[in-house]
């Protein structure tokens, strides 16, 4: 791809050609404020949050804007300011602003807007028309879709086209009346929605949130455990237990998107009904038993059984869940001890 | 993967995940992908988007017929003749890649020939398709310049499994979409590390590699002309022992040649390394172990992970086997169905809790990377496998994963050398991955097939003897999985959430039949094979076709796989659990 030298507040940025002006800056690390528009997806131009001022032709969104050899943009005038505040303050008015009992406090785009812009409590009082109040959709029960938190930016709408492909979500209704809604304004768990939640993990505000969120201390990176499509994931641990899932955008596969089971499927690995000790039927009930009491047990059947009809008296199911290398040791421990009557799942 | 290891010489997604975006056309059957593989369904989605041609062939209406250019719903079983129809198409208006045909293949006059008769109208009869969609469809494939052919268990979980794979194999390197990018014949697995269960050697007749234990019969080819290549005076054998012949119902034309041991080679390669005698005794498949196990061989089963009581054909049997057996030890995180019956339960550590890696559908190795500690006293299953083997007599001190990674680099070679812990950090690497300058291989059979040229073969249609639909039986039953639950169950109903949005089994049946049979939506039915009955709730929509219903397997309470067939596919021994005939009755009306 062709590389394009353009101007950004007296500096000269290198980028490719194709690029929007908005995602040359951010990739150099030079903020303008923006809403609507997210790296996965195709730009909007929904929120204005982003103009700038391009010499020789006025103000213009960066998000639509292409590069193009030699421009010289501006993202800091005063005529840039008084415009984005305008835009920013219709926005945040009739937004439900309890950031401290939100799940997206302090990752809240919203919020990075005000704090860059500077709101003005008198202004914003003068602006408001009517607190908006519109029912949250409870419905799925993984998120919670919460209009009253929606800035209209349409990333979840884009998102559900453009990553998933089920187009559940749209924009409804008009003027202040306007919403984003499933066909016929339904409830989200009565539309074709397959609950995988990548509108949730876009969403700027809070209006999508997962329920029951906990954050996580820290996050492990590993590979999913469902099916063989092998998407990468970062689980979210805190203490020990693993209390969330995100995918990793680095993986080549699923570049950090997800399905329902991928995402909301963690909840057996801290199961209470997981087995946490060998067990050992006694007149047909299990009893604890020790590690060294189980697995001398079965050492003892096996050679048992194999003594008296034949190695091949022994057989072996391995797992399409475990590691390679824990199928390596498998067959290896069945080969060894004389048998080749090993198999898995593949067949099923 | 028998069917692709027979014609290509290896048996995995030729292509990669990322590629499918790129296709010009895309060829689905048996695989509901959006449910399955859901991020795959991304992708075709996507594909489809980008004005990528989307042609679905599938009994039922899955959510991508929605959108695609063109649905073949055909009666379920009839693939090969839906395949050899397509194929037909392609010749006789002689849109084939006739360079690729002619540089790359063999046996071209060969499949001509035997396709002759499967014209449209004579394929419209079997498959219940349209003549014009037969057409259509064939067009539609071999004008695109790169075909992604995409399957899944609707293809080989049949009786004659191995066929349809071969049969929609011919289609791929008939328009000339093997060894080039977008296209492909891409088997999709379906569960986190299937492909690498059969990379490691948990089967019968092969160690980690492919590489042959006795005989040379099944995967493999590529050893078989390995051994060629060092021996070039061994001439092909006059006669051909015909038990070697993989089956009658295919015409090889590539011989089995006689006298080779290979496999005596790899034997004392692994003998050596392993410090151990090993056997040459034929092992048994898994359905093998349950179903034709007339003498008990087998006595004593250790089973890891594995929950075949209720994901295997005919589970009554299955549980009848296991109950008879002298000592079954289950190892895995959960009392399962399976688990209950066995006389050890060993607790394993879930992927969360250990290291090591996952090999995907397209053959990408990933590092697995423990999180948290093992739940109570579980341990990872490399270390439970360890300490058993130790009180057996065994000399093991594996300290890691990667100790365990390493050995197996070092023992398959041309498949994981070049494949370092080191390396697999980001992203992971696709094998074959024969060195560690080797970039991983996203495309197979680029320059010339595993089995050096690609071979046509001929397969007939045949009415599936093993279950027919008769008078008694007039429903075909065809299986199939949910978005919102997984296989049987073992870690999906432990989400609250997943449980909700499908708590319950629903029979999918056409509106005719359930207005025939005096059904409404969600009463409770009857349905009863020639195995055994089972009463299911319904669900009435015309995703399916008159005549045929259609269940899931994750419900221990409607656990289908009581009425499913354990004939199998004789060539890769796969159940036919897509096709069941059955029986459909009211069992009791819905409580309103």
């Amino acid at each position: 791809m062709r590389k394009i030298t353009f101007v950004i507040n007296g500096r000269k940025i290198e980028t490719n050609e194709r690029n929007t002006i908005l995602r040359a800056s951010l990739a150099h690390g030079i903020y303008i404020p923006h809403l609507c528009d997210h790296p996965d997806l195709t730009p909007f131009g929904g929120c204005r949050l982003c103009v700038v001022e391009i010499e020789g032709r006025g103000l213009t969104i960066s998000c639509k804007a292409p590069v193009e050899e030699g421009l010289v943009v501006q993202t800091e005038t005063p005529v840039i300011n008084k415009v984005r505040r305008i835009a920013a303050e219709l926005l945040i008015v009739n937004h439900h602003a309890e950031c401290l009992q939100c799940v997206r406090n302090t990752e809240c785009k919203l919020q990075d807007i005000a704090a860059y812009i500077g709101i003005e409590a008198d202004h914003l009082q003068r602006l408001r028309q009517t607190a908006g109040d519109h029912p949250i959709d409870n419905s799925n029960p993984f998120f919670i879709r919460n209009p009253n938190k929606c800035v209209l930016c349409g990333i979840c709408v884009r998102t559900c086209e453009e990553i998933n492909g089920v187009r559940v979500l749209d924009f409804a209704f008009r003027g202040y009346e306007t919403k984003i809604s499933t066909l016929m304004n339904k409830p989200i768990n009565e539309s074709v929605c397959e609950s995988c939640g990548e509108c949730v993990v876009r969403c700027p505000t809070g209006a999508l949130i997962i329920k029951d969120y906990q954050r996580p201390d820290r996050v492990v990176t590993t590979i999913c455990p469902y099916c063989g499509t092998g998407c990468g994931i970062q689980l979210g641990v805190r203490g020990n237990k693993v209390v969330s899932v995100r995918g990793d955008r680095d993986n080549p596969i699923n570049k950090g998107q997800l399905c329902v089971k991928g995402r909301f499927g963690y909840h057996f690995i801290d199961h209470p009904d997981r087995l946490t000790t060998p067990l050992i039927k006694r007149n047909g009930a299990f009893v604890k038993a020790s590690w060294d009491k189980a697995l001398e047990l079965v050492a003892t059947k096996f050679k048992e059984a194999q003594d008296r009809y034949g190695p091949e008296a022994l057989a072996g199911l391995s797992s399409a869940r475990i590691t390679n290398e824990e199928n390596y040791l498998f067959q290896k421990l069945l080969r060894c001890l004389g048998t080749n009557s090993i198999d898995h799942c593949a067949r099923l | 993967m028998v069917g692709l290891a027979t014609v290509l010489g290896s048996g995995a997604m030729t292509n990669t995940i990322a590629e499918i975006t790129g296709a010009d056309v895309i060829f689905v059957t048996g695989s509901n992908t959006t449910e399955n593989h859901p991020i795959i369904g991304y992708r075709i989605r996507e594909a489809v988007r980008k004005g990528a041609k989307l042609i679905v062939a599938d009994p039922r209406v899955i959510p991508l017929a929605k959108i695609a250019t063109l649905h073949l719903q055909f009666k379920p079983g009839t693939d090969v003749a839906l395949f050899n129809g397509l194929v037909h198409v392609i010749i006789k208006e002689g849109l084939e890649d006739k360079d690729y045909v002619k540089k790359r293949t063999q046996g071209f006059e060969y499949l001509s020939s035997m396709v002759e008769k499967y014209t449209p109208e004579y394929v419209a009869l079997i498959t219940g398709v349209s003549a014009e969609d037969i057409v259509r469809a064939a067009r539609l494939f071999a004008v695109g310049k790169s075909g992604s052919i995409i399957y899944c268990m609707g293809v080989t979980q049949h009786t004659c499994g191995t066929e349809n794979v071969v049969a929609l194999t011919n289609l791929s390197l008939l328009t000339g979409n093997l060894g080039i990018p977008h296209a492909g014949m891409n088997p999709l697995r379906g569960q986190n590390n299937v492909q690498g269960a059969c990379d490691m050697g948990c089967l019968p007749n092969v160690f980690p590699g492919y590489q042959p234990v006795y005989g040379d019969r099944d995967t493999g080819t590529y050893w078989r002309r390995l051994k060629l290549e060092k021996d070039k005076s061994l001439q092909p054998a006059e006669e051909v022992d015909p038990s070697k012949l993989i089956t009658d119902s295919i015409e090889f034309e590539r011989p089995v040649y006689k006298g080779m041991s290979v496999s005596d080679e790899i034997r004392a390669k692994f003998s050596k390394a392993w410090k151990v005698e090993l056997s040459d005794l034929p092992g048994r498949t898994i359905a093998e172990m349950f179903h034709h196990n007339p003498s008990r061989r087998n006595r004593v089963m250790y089973i890891v992970g594995e929950n075949p009581v209720l994901s295997n054909p005919d589970t009554d049997h299955v549980r009848r086997c296991l109950e008879e057996m002298d000592f079954v030890v289950v190892q895995d995180i959960f009392l399962t169905e399976t688990a209950q019956l066995a006389d050890v339960v060993l607790p394993a550590a879930s992927f969360a809790e250990k290291d090591g890696t996952f090999t995907n559908t397209e053959r990408r190795v990933q590092r697995v990377r423990q999180a948290i500690k093992p739940k109570g006293e579980s341990k990872a299953d490399w270390e439970i496998i360890q300490e058993l083997a130790r009180r057996c007599g065994l000399d093991w001190h594996y300290s890691s994963p990667q100790e365990i990674w390493d050995e197996i680099r070092i023992l398959t070679p041309h498949y994981f050398l070049g494949m370092s812990y080191e390396r697999l950090e980001t992203g992971g690497l696709q094998w074959p991955c024969p060195a560690v300058e080797h970039p991983g291989t996203a495309i197979l059979h680029k320059d010339k097939f595993a089995r050096g040229i690609g071979q046509f073969s001929t397969v007939e249609y045949r009415r599936l003897a093993a279950d027919v639909v008769d008078k008694e039986y007039p429903f075909i039953l065809t299986t199939g999985r949910k978005l919102y639950q997984y296989h049987t169950r073992t870690m999906t109903a432990k989400t609250d959430g997943l449980n909700r949005l499908l708590e319950e089994e629903l029979m999918a049946i056409n509106p005719q039949d359930a207005e025939r049979l005096g059904l409404n939506a969600h009463d409770i039915a009857k349905i009863t094979s020639r195995r055994g009955s089972i009463v299911s709730k319904i669900e009435i929509t015309d995703q399916v076709l008159p005549g045929v219903v259609c269940m899931s397997f994750h419900f221990a309470e409607t656990a289908v796989n009581v009425l499913s067939d354990p004939a199998v596919c004789n060539m890769s021994v796969v159940s036919g659990l897509k096709v069941a005939a059955v029986r459909i009755e009211k069992a009791c009306e819905v409580q309103k």
